[in-house]
């Protein structure tokens, strides 16, 4: 296939789809990264397509791209994010709100500690990286993983939720936080550089803090 | 079968505190067992010692201690991240408790030598 200057790896997987092999499925939508679709398994990483530059990544000029791991495959390098989005509900993964649309907005200081724990990892674009590089999601199909986790712990912080004990909850039951080993593979992968590690740790701690009576901050 | 992508240090850090724990777990009963030799006469116990005195039995116990220090480092590592409020020092407490181990074990060495 023709080598372009800038070409990406979802470049690659298009021109193959409208050249090669038209019944090849794969997903995208904005090729920005920004809706965190169309993230593959490429040269053994998980990585979105659309901002990985073929030069950074191919070895001998060779590509080898596989779809996510962790997640059912359903046609070539599409997968089924049903799973996915399942843990983010099972984790509570959704606002509760506490204002009506009539009731003015509330004031909430950016510079606040959990305003900013929560900033830390409000950026996710559910792109499903992080799930793939999991270890524990391999091991423990249970296991809510890092996404999820780490949306739970940007709305344990959100001071406007209505239930952010209940998101603790949800988020520390079986499957859920304590099950994570530490490993970072999240980190490593998270192609917007959020780190679920530290919100799984918090978390965790928040918990621990829960069960021993001191609450939510 | 898509192999997963793990040559990172958090899981080389995961492999090496889970491999120290379990030889830790595998030795213990060799420990209890020289104990118990001390139950049973002066002589007995006496004997496995001077076993120890071996090359052999040296590079063991400096295979213990350092998988010792590899797994305290690692798990205070873990409750360190998960206990206290994050900061950014995952691989650097990786780091020290792989310069730790090699420290203690190179100490060892010297001592035994």
């Amino acid at each position: 296939m023709p080598q372009r200057a800038n070409q990406t790896v979802l470049d690659v997987v298009t021109w193959i789809q409208r050249h090669a092999e038209p019944a090849l499925a794969y997903r995208f939508a904005c090729r920005v990264g920004v809706c965190g679709s169309c993230a593959m398994t490429v040269n053994g990483r998980p990585r979105w397509t659309c901002r990985t530059h073929v030069s950074r990544v191919a070895r001998e000029r060779r590509l080898r791209i596989e779809p996510l791991r962790n997640l059912p495959r359903l046609k070539d390098l599409a997968v089924d994010m049903t799973p996915f989005f399942e843990k983010w509900q099972r984790a509570q993964g959704r606002f509760t709100p506490t204002r009506t649309r009539a009731e003015p907005m509330a004031a909430v200081r950016p510079d606040s500690a959990p305003r900013r724990a929560a900033d830390a990892g409000i950026e996710c674009i559910n792109c499903g990286v992080c799930h793939a590089a999991c270890d524990v999601v391999g091991w423990d199909p249970d296991y809510l993983g890092p996404a999820a986790l780490n949306r739970a712990w940007t709305l344990v912080n959100d001071v406007r939720d209505g239930d952010r004990h209940g998101v603790l909850k949800a988020a520390s039951a079986g499957g859920g936080c304590h099950s994570c080993h530490t490993h970072g593979s999240c980190v490593e992968h998270c192609p917007v550089g959020i780190n679920p590690t530290a919100g799984i740790a918090g978390l965790k701690r928040q918990s621990l803090l829960d069960l021993v009576g001191g609450g939510l901050p | 079968m898509i192999r997963p992508a793990r040559n990172h240090p958090g899981f080389w850090a995961f492999v090496a505190h889970r491999v120290s724990g379990v030889a830790l777990v595998l030795f213990l009963p060799l420990h209890f067992l020289a104990l118990g030799l001390a139950l049973e006469s002066d002589a007995a116990l006496e004997g496995f010692l001077a076993a120890t005195e071996h090359p052999a039995f040296v590079i063991g116990e400096w295979g213990l201690v350092t998988f010792l220090t590899i797994h305290l480092a690692a798990g205070t590592r873990v409750m360190l991240l998960e206990l206290l409020p994050w900061r950014d020092t995952r691989k650097g407490l990786i780091a020290f408790g792989a310069v730790l181990a090699v420290a203690v074990g190179a100490v060892f060495l010297v001592r035994a030598g």
